[in-house]
């Protein structure tokens, strides 16, 4: 029996089909919410004592549980070393830039949850911590309070635009309320992109995507009394680790807004492809550090461009210092 | 010719096909083309993706069965029956998927994951080799070839389709509907092309 609809159970429907059978089993992910249920109707039931209470299941998971073993053709594995491919920051990606500048300007980053999470995984390697939705804006603010001199102006928590709306404001008020000097870069990429690109507040469509009211981040936060607020280009890296430099230094907070619309969601394309004149590449390594899944390297270890991915977001050419890529000339 | 068609019937009743790749190369949207052909075909179909974070880049795969009726949407170990992969490395990972003797189609493109840089662990030599341990039938695409000379590398995924639909008892029209149903208007004409590009292929085993 499948249940579509877990809580109300559907009890009579559960009591004719175990009155059915001989013996019972629940299968689900997790705790045994269906489990405990059934048994407190007095019904004779078993789940967890056989199967795992963390994880996925999948069918070899339940097959091995209830059944003891597997048979041999289900077992085979290759005996090679198999290199994953984690999850990375889209190429084109806006958040990019903005994690490249705070790696190069060896910050203490205050992370949260979002596609941004992303930049904590090396090369990157640009955030120090990750808790829940809206801890970036109080961690920023605790850690600048308690560690005083020592981490001023070296302490900021990024954030993206829908779990500001989410639980970053109420941080951001108690920043200003409570006179810290803490800052926040706001990735605002103007969608919830990490779950499949769900409206929100600040996208100006609602669930249904018809055109809705929509609030204005920067009008919120000088709404709540701050006054320094700045806008950053993210695909332009030297502008990025300019205004992030300056505002680290100012007293008081500041709010730093990185304004660029989701690459994947606008199914942008900036320019054709980028290309690699090989003479001019020298294997320095400095475009690996975008952390970029278009950048490849061809048999001598020089560096490629995959043209299936790229779309010409322009920040490994900024990072080149042999002008070995190469922006095409017909966009 | 090598192999037979997979038949839906009393001896067969569902066709489990595994289809992997890299984020990007448009392995979703060839496994929605895939459901919706064998549902074109009046046949039942499940699928099940698992895409994790990254929408490009990372590893995709998914999972679709097809009979008269499916119940799971899911594949156990050791039991597809064609693994249909857009990336050398892809093949691998998922090979423990594929029952013995399955079929293996595989775009003959390597895409270098970021750890064979950072954590040294390299990328498999022979990627055919390997596949063959498990598989009874490889066959290898050359599908960024033929998508350049199309003139597009964005139709990889039609191309594979074409070289899956040699295995699959699912007719043209049906194929040509469910492209037309999920593929942007304006590209339809060139997907029908490379999914005729890559049938031509597989057709020659089957």
């Amino acid at each position: 029996m499948k249940l579509g609809l877990t809580f109300p159970l559907p009890k009579e429907l559960i009591r004719e089909f175990a009155a059915k059978v001989d013996k019972l089993f629940v299968i689900e992910e997790l705790d045994p919410f269906m489990e405990e249920q059934i048994l407190a109707m007095g019904i004779a039931v078993e789940g967890k004592n056989k199967l795992p209470v963390i994880g996925e299941l999948d069918l070899n998971i339940v097959r091995e549980a209830l059944l003891g073993d597997s048979p041999d053709d289900m077992k085979f594995s290759v005996k090679e070393p198999i290199p994953a491919r984690p999850p990375s920051l889209c190429p084109g990606c806006s958040h990019r830039g903005v994690f490249y500048a705070l790696k190069k300007l060896k910050l203490t980053v205050t992370g949260d949850i979002g596609c941004y999470t992303l930049g904590a995984l090396p090369p990157l390697e640009a955030m120090d911590t990750c808790l829940c939705m809206g801890a970036s804006v109080g961690f920023s603010e605790g850690m600048e309070k308690t560690e005083g001199e020592e981490l001023q102006g070296k302490v900021v928590g990024v954030i993206g635009d829908s779990t500001f709306f989410h639980s970053g404001i109420t941080g951001l008020i108690d920043i200003f309320y409570n006179q810290s000097n803490a800052k926040l870069i706001i990735l605002d990429n103007q969608i919830t992109a990490m779950t499949g690109h769900q409206e929100h507040p600040g996208s100006g469509l609602n669930l249904r995507r018809e055109p809705t009211n929509r609030v204005d981040i920067e009008k919120l936060v000088r709404a709540i009394g701050i006054e320094r607020i700045v806008k950053i280009n993210p695909y332009d890296l030297k502008e990025t680790i300019d205004t992030i430099k300056e505002e680290m230094q100012v007293d008081g907070p500041s709010v730093m807004i990185a304004d660029a619309p989701c690459v994947i969601r606008e199914r942008k394309v900036f320019t054709k492809p980028y290309y690699v004149i090989a003479d001019k590449c020298t294997k320095c390594g400095m475009c690996d550090k975008v952390g970029c899944s278009a950048i490849e390297k061809d048999e001598d270890g020089k560096t490629k461009i995959n043209p299936l991915l790229c779309i010409g977001c322009d920040i490994c050419r900024q990072v080149c210092r042999f002008d070995a890529i190469i922006r095409p000339a017909d966009n | 010719m090598g192999i037979d068609k997979f038949l839906i019937n009393e001896e067969q009743p569902v066709i489990n096909i595994v289809m992997s790749g890299v984020g990007g190369q448009g392995v979703l949207v060839a496994s929605d083309i895939l459901t919706m052909a064998a549902l074109n075909a009046g046949l039942d179909t499940k699928k099940s993706e698992v895409h994790g974070m990254a929408q490009r880049g990372g590893s995709v795969v998914s999972q679709i069965r097809i009979g008269e009726k499916i119940y799971s949407p899911l594949i156990a170990k050791g039991t597809a029956d064609i693994l249909i992969a857009f990336e050398k490395l892809e093949a691998v990972r998922y090979l423990e998927m594929l029952k013995p003797g399955g079929v293996v189609v595989v775009n003959d493109q390597q895409i270098t994951p970021l750890t064979v840089y950072f954590a040294n662990i390299p990328y498999p030599e022979d990627v055919e080799a390997i596949c063959r341990r498990r598989a009874g039938e490889f066959i290898a695409i050359e599908g960024i070839q033929i998508a350049e000379d199309l003139g597009n590398t964005r139709v990889l995924n039609s191309i594979m389709l074409g070289a899956l639909s040699s295995f699959l008892n699912i007719k043209k029209d049906d194929w040509t509907k469910a492209i037309e149903q999920r593929v942007p208007p304006k590209t339809i004409p060139l997907n029908i092309k490379a999914f005729e590009a890559g049938a031509k292929i597989s057709e020659k085993v089957t």
